[in-house]
């Protein structure tokens, strides 16, 4: 019980693999949530589209949801083998339902007076959902988007037992050698990893809604 | 069909479910830490959850635990709380009940504390105490919305329980972690197959609870 927490001097030798480290776990977040974005957009204008997939689509998502993290990776390994691929296969994976449930409700949500205004001012549907119809979901998207960045953060860390974890190969680290500041180093930093990006995405929506920010 | 086949070869043979690290022995293991800790999540977010519903008191706090909670990754939970105490049970329970609390504890205030206003004050228009609002308006309302968020937890901690083997506690993890690392591919699949097996059980067994606790009124389809 006598080792301390933070052995500064290991931190101060080894500064350039934590930032390595925390950039690697920075990229993989992002690939992650916008790849599951870029999937997620069509799967939830499909189910606007054709109401009756709506039950199977998040059922299959939610399924995918519930599929163990370690255990994803080890079920790619086959395929995929040790690879950054089959690390971003089961994150990209995990955003899924938490994506396209809230693009989904956001664009549910929009009032039907708007849509029809749109419409009969004689706007294109295509035009309609990226001037109208996207930016009132915008609070909602983002707010699925934060979740989803959060917990694949978290996530990552897990994929240090395949070698592509970002932060989580510092906590594999200490754990392998029983050695406590990589792990407290790699866990601080991923909780401080995760909330500035949560802060970040908020800014983004303040800045991509103006007008909510009017009359409040 | 090679590779299944040797993975649908190492179910059907007998010797992989015997014995200490047997197939059987995991997955009591497995399923044992994850009731317990679920128990124990239970009895420590529900009480505080209901009560700050009932009286609608704590909101900020008790939405944005889940926040924090989800900003805290298993993994490291689990590795920090190895440091603080023995191998084995105590971190793999530390790591789970601090998973399964969070959504617990916003549901259980979410559930109670957004019972339609109209109906509460129907109900104390008509006499009832407090104490009687809460349980036959209050808590049969929220009901769905409290087993939702247990539904939640459990599912992730059936799901992190894999974790636990990391610490050495065992569970279907070891067999994962084993296989990983002698490259025994098969045995790694056939380790992540029964996990998300158990998780996809637990998602809808209690999906089915879920629906069965939600009053007959409240039923949207």
């Amino acid at each position: 019980m006598a080792e301390p927490w933070v052995d500064w001097d290991w931190v101060g030798a080894h500064g350039e693999e934590i930032i390595d480290l925390l950039g690697d776990h920075v990229t993989l977040t992002a690939a992650a949530v916008s790849a599951g974005l870029i999937l997620s957009f069509p799967l939830a204008l499909a189910v606007r589209r054709w109401r009756r997939w709506q039950g199977p689509v998040l059922s299959a998502t939610g399924a995918l949801y519930a599929i163990p993290s370690l255990a994803l990776f080890a079920l790619l390994l086959p395929w995929t083998g040790l690879t950054r691929t089959t690390a971003l296969i089961a994150l990209i994976s995990y955003t899924l339902l938490i994506l396209v449930r809230n693009i989904v409700a956001g664009l549910d949500g929009v009032a039907p007076e708007v849509t029809e205004a749109a419409t009969a001012m004689g706007m294109h549907p295509l035009l309609r959902l990226v001037r109208v119809e996207l930016p009132l979901a915008l609070p909602a998207v983002v707010a699925g988007v934060r979740v989803a960045t959060v917990t694949i953060v978290g996530l990552v860390t897990v994929a240090a037992l395949i070698g592509h974890g970002g932060l989580g190969q510092l906590i594999l680290d200490g754990l392998n050698r029983d050695f406590r500041t990589p792990l407290v180093v790699g866990s601080v930093l991923s909780v401080a990893l995760a909330a500035a990006a949560d802060v970040a995405l908020v800014g983004v929506q303040r800045l991509l809604t103006p007008w909510a920010r009017r009359g409040r | 069909m090679g590779f299944l086949g040797d993975v649908a070869a190492f179910f059907a043979d007998r010797a992989n479910w015997r014995g200490g690290n047997g197939l059987t022995q995991l997955i009591v293991e497995h399923l044992g830490v994850s009731v317990a800790a679920l128990a124990l999540a239970l009895a420590l977010a529900l009480p505080p959850g209901l009560v700050l519903g009932h009286l609608r008191r704590g909101g900020v706090v008790a939405v944005n635990v889940a926040n924090v909670g989800r900003a805290l990754p298993s993994f490291a939970v689990l590795v920090i709380a190895l440091q603080l105490s023995s191998i084995g049970l105590v971190p793999t329970m530390v790591a789970l009940v601090a998973l399964a609390v969070p959504p617990m504890v916003t549901n259980s205030y979410v559930g109670v504390a957004e019972v339609d206003a109209d109906m509460v004050e129907a109900a104390r228009a008509m006499g009832m105490t407090g104490r009687q609002v809460f349980t036959s308006v209050e808590l049969p309302s929220a009901l769905p919305l409290v087993m939702a968020g247990v539904r939640t937890a459990a599912v992730q901690v059936v799901a992190t329980a894999t974790l636990a083997a990391l610490v050495g506690f065992g569970g279907l993890g070891a067999l994962i972690l084993v296989g990983l690392r002698t490259g025994d591919h098969v045995e790694v699949f056939a380790g992540a197959l029964t996990v998300t097996v158990l998780a996809m059980a637990t998602e809808v067994g209690l999906g089915a609870l879920q629906r069965w606790v939600t009053p007959a009124g409240a039923r949207s389809r």
